[in-house]
């Protein structure tokens, strides 16, 4: 417990509301990217990257600062987080191993019909329901 | 804090003033126990039973498959619904209420305090609530054969369309009983797991380094880690899978956006790595059992504990040569086809490393020797097969034949069964107190070993004819229907096979009661556990046991006894 | 029954003390749990052009305000850690209740956005983006009642100034729960 104590000194309670007032900040920044980004367009930068910025890379940066202070992964044996990034790298390993034959719908002398198929009917019920002027969503697209 | 300190400073006066009273009732002694050893006795009933259920499940379908049709002495006419249901719950009770309840929570709960000399688990409330989740998902599992409509048929791999949709199997009840029963199942092997781990991880005797520790504790502990990292996909894909049978969504459902391929990953991806979390615990034992009977060192200890690490980390990399044939891309087929080739490297560098342990040991050939040396053999050819599938062409004509059944079974049977025995014989004495019989030990292992083989062999002849699995009747189909008789042999050996079992129950309970006594360390081995009194007591030593050397110092040159137990201070200083 | 520690509990070779090293390995073996499932998730999401639609009906003032909740609530969780180090139970007890407070008005908040958007017909069976919504936040919020319960136990050990290491053990859970909120958010309600 000695050494619970040392650690804590340099993280005071006004440290971790700090932590807490950047986080909050972060939030905001997410929730107005999608909104301000299609006027932030410029050159390469489309819309959709900024997007993905504010939402994701802001996710990452959230995550890793609880973990880092308020789970106190920082002052963590390291093995921890050894530990916990293995966990990570099995789930790319599974995306990337299991996305060739799920995300995509075709491949070398495959075709996923069945989705195909349904990507296609589910894009058109869309077409159709935004042409109508209707809010798509009210009755969803889904029959069975 | 304080607690602790007290607990450390008066270790044995403290421990016995608490347990003083414990000979209470037979509830708390028995069933709410959360002593490693009583649970590990549970586990290991429960395993017994469950085997036994299911190795009444093989007898019912065998002798359809031998004699279709023909009313089966003791269970009936099997239609072909039951049929189904029997083959997926036998296959399914083998793997996750036999092999993973005996292997790693039994001797992992009963080993891992012994071995590493501490008095309990650090969590026994925690084990006791794993065995009592783990004891009620067996019993979902064998109220589901008795459900209206049912249990579930569609193989222990579930795949959907055929495990989502009542529509399709038939057992809209048996199916989700199934279903909750495996889910409780992981999650006690979670807990369980967590358990394992911290207690190899922190509460080891002093002075017991890395490498001190038995190999069978750093493969229960591999394995345990091994299924904690590769269940947790699975276990969403139960969910998912949950969802669609009980709230009707459509997560396996290709015309409704969804994917069956998608279940086959979660569950091969957790699949695979299971092969290896039943077998390296079946590994670690033999492992014991050769150095102690040979009185050897383990060959290569780093080299063998390495390798296990690496084989987990493989394991990951090997799944979808499951579903070579599922329309996965070529490709990737590639891939895994090289991860899986690769993979049975270390596996045979493992079982030469115990060869070469072998190499000039004075062998004495007891019931427990005999178990695990037979593992190494069937479990080679199960290994050997394994290449054959493991390469995407060939693989695309033996995948789902009795070719692959056998395959498995070369492999699973050595750990599951195998395993337990040699595991069961050469720590009886520890848990009973008792010597089993010798000479019912080795009729039991001649019989049943030779049955196997007349069980499976002909299995191999038949999945390369080109027998597929999972047909009820192989006289509705002209091209499967010839060669009944290596049909009615595997059944044949399969009948002697059980009956000779029943000489094992019979010398487990003779023994009990009225084998010799067998004394703190009847093997004359070095680990902990052999220091302690046979049975061991609640808290298992008076004083717990300080370590000074590795577990394997057999015939050290220059000493007079042939072992050096891990709790003897050296004789003299400079030796270290 | 009155169980007293085994010794083996008050052992700690690796110098991480037993409790947390298990709270650990939870943590990771969620991380595989929720990790297949949000995996599943995005790959389905890559390939079905047409749930961009399906997902535009997410409110991402609810997901927002609810994202705002857990983080406070969080940071409740760390300064009861903190007024358990310094020996304080009594305050460590409340800064957990305002913990457990917080979950719970994250549960609150989150019936009210699923009432209104089951009536508005997006219910779990609709299509493949609300299967996983609703799973995945569903998961989720079984883990946040699971918190909320064991919190209550801890912090009624903590006021008597007992166990008080615990109180840091159930923090590192609830900001493992926090951290995979602060995944969801976006997956569910920003990208669209
Ligand atoms: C460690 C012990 C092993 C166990 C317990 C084991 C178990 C199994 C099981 C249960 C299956 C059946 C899957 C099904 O239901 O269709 C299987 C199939 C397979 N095994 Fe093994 N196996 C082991 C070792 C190996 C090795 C060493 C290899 C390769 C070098 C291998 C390669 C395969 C392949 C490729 C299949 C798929 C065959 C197919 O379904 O067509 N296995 N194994
Ligand atoms: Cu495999």
């Amino acid at each position: 417990m000695a050494e619970h104590q040392e650690h804590a000194d340099d993280h005071g309670q006004a440290f971790y509301v700090k932590i807490w007032a950047i986080l909050l900040v972060l939030l905001i920044l997410s929730i107005l990217g999608p909104i301000v980004a299609p006027h932030a367009e410029f050159g390469f930068l489309k819309a959709w990257m900024i997007t993905l910025m504010t939402a994701f890379g802001i996710a990452v940066v959230k995550a890793y600062l609880v973990a880092a202070n308020f789970m106190h992964l920082n002052i963590e044996k390291r093995y921890i987080s050894y530990l916990l990034a293995t966990m990570l790298m099995l789930m790319l390993l599974f995306f990337a191993g299991v996305a060739p034959d799920v995300m995509k719908h075709e491949g070398q002398n495959w075709e996923n019909v069945a989705a195909e198929a349904e990507v296609e009917r589910a894009l058109k019920a869309e077409g159709a329901a935004a042409a109508h002027g209707e809010h798509a969503g009210e009755h969803p697209s889904n029959e069975h | 804090m304080a607690e602790a300190g007290t607990a450390d400073t008066h270790g044995a006066d403290a421990h016995d003033a608490a347990h003083g009273h414990h000979a209470q009732s037979f509830l708390s002694k028995y069933i709410f126990s959360t002593d490693h050893k009583m649970i590990a006795m549970q586990y290991m009933f429960t395993g017994i039973v469950m085997a036994l259920i299911g190795g009444y499940m093989s007898y019912a379908f065998r002798m359809q498959l031998a004699f279709p049709g023909e009313s089966v002495p003791g269970y009936g006419v099997v239609s072909q619904g039951e049929y189904n249901s029997l083959v997926t719950n036998h296959g399914t009770i083998m793997i996750f209420w036999v092999a993973m309840p005996m292997l790693i929570a039994a001797f992992g709960n009963y080993l891992i305090p012994l071995m590493i000399g501490a008095d309990d688990m650090v969590f026994p409330r925690i084990n006791r609530l794993s065995y009592q989740i783990f004891l009620i998902s067996a019993i979902i599992l064998v109220v589901s054969f008795f459900v209206p409509g049912g249990g579930f048929g569609g193989a222990w791999t579930a795949y959907p369309p055929l495990s989502a949709s009542a529509e399709y199997n038939l057992t809209p009840l048996g199916a989700t009983f199934w279903l909750v029963a495996v889910a409780l199942e992981f999650v006690a092997f979670l807990l369980g797991g967590i358990n394992f781990i911290t207690t190899l991880m922190n509460a080891r005797a002093p002075g017991m380094k890395m490498h001190d520790i038995p190999m069978v504790l750093w493969m229960i502990v591999i394995a345990s880690i091994l299924f904690m990292a590769s269940v947790g996909p699975l276990i969403a894909g139960a969910v998912m899978l949950f969802m669609d049978q009980v709230v009707g969504t459509g997560y396996f459902d290709p015309d409704r956006g969804g994917d069956p391929i998608l279940w086959q990953h979660l569950f091969w991806f957790f699949g695979h790595p299971e092969v290896y979390v039943v077998l390296l615990p079946a590994m670690g034992i033999v492992a014991e059992i050769i150095c102690t009977f040979a009185r050897k060192k383990l060959f290569n200890y780093k080299l063998i504990l390495y390798t296990a690490f690496a084989t987990g980390i493989i394991s990951f990399f090997v799944w979808a040569h499951h579903q070579f044939v599922a329309g996965i891309d070529p490709r990737m087929a590639n891939v895994f086809t090289i991860t899986t080739l690769i993979i049975s490297v270390p596996i045979a560098e493992m079982l030469f490393l115990y060869i070469a342990t072998l190499y000039g040991g004075s062998i004495r050939l007891t019931t427990p020797m005999l178990w695990a040396l037979s593992f190494i053999a069937e479990f080679l050819i199960g290994g050997i097969t394994g290449i054959f599938l493991g390469a995407s062409g060939s693989d695309i004509y033996f995948h789902d034949t009795y070719f692959v059944l056998a395959h498995f079974h070369y492999t699973f049977f050595p750990i599951a069964i195998i395993g337990f025995f040699a595991g069961i014989t050469y720590w009886f004495p520890k848990m009973f107190g008792r010597m089993m019989d010798e000479k019912l030990g080795k009729i039991h292992f001649w019989g049943t070993i030779i049955a196997f083989n007349f069980i499976f062999i002909p299995l191999f002849i038949l999945g390369a004819a080109g027998q597929h699995r999972r047909i009820y009747n192989f006289q509705n189909f002209p091209d499967l229907a010839g060669m009944q008789d290596l049909r009615v042999i595997a059944t044949s050996a399969l009948l002697v096979m059980l009956v000779f079992q029943v000489i094992f129950l019979f010398n487990f309970a003779y023994s009990l009661f009225k084998g010799k006594p067998a004394g703190k360390n009847p093997w004359k081995a070095n680990t902990l556990e052999w220091t302690a009194d046979s049975p061991p007591p609640h808290g298992n030593w008076p004083e717990l046991p300080n370590c000074y050397r590795g577990p394997y110092e057999y015939s050290v040159p220059g000493r007079e006894d042939d072992y050096w137990p891990q709790d003897v201070p050296p004789d003299t200083a400079p030796a270290e | 029954m009155s169980i007293t520690r085994p010794i083996a509990t008050t052992r700690s070779a690796t110098g991480i003390p037993t409790g947390k090293l298990a709270v650990w390995w939870v943590v990771g073996s969620e991380i595989v749990i929720f990790g297949g499932l949000l995996a599943s998730y995005v790959m389905h999401r890559l390939g079905h052009p047409e749930w961009a639609e399906y997902a535009s009906h997410t409110n991402t003032w609810f997901g927002g305000l609810n994202t705002f909740v857990l983080l406070t609530s969080s940071l409740f969780a760390v300064l009861a850690h903190y007024a358990a180090e310094h020996g304080d139970g009594k305050k460590a007890a409340k800064w957990l209740l305002g913990t457990c407070a917080g979950g719970l008005l994250f549960l609150g908040i989150k019936a009210v956005e699923w009432t209104g958007e089951i009536q508005h017909g997006y219910t779990i069976t609709a299509n493949g983006f609300w299967h996983f919504y609703y799973t995945a936040a569903g998961l989720h919020a079984l883990h946040v009642i699971a918190g909320c319960i064991i919190m209550l136990i801890i912090a009624n050990d903590a006021r008597k100034g007992k166990e008080l290491h615990r109180v840091e053990l159930i923090g590192i859970y609830w900001h493992f729960v926090d951290i995979v909120w602060i995944f969801l958010f976006p997956l569910l309600y920003i990208a669209k």
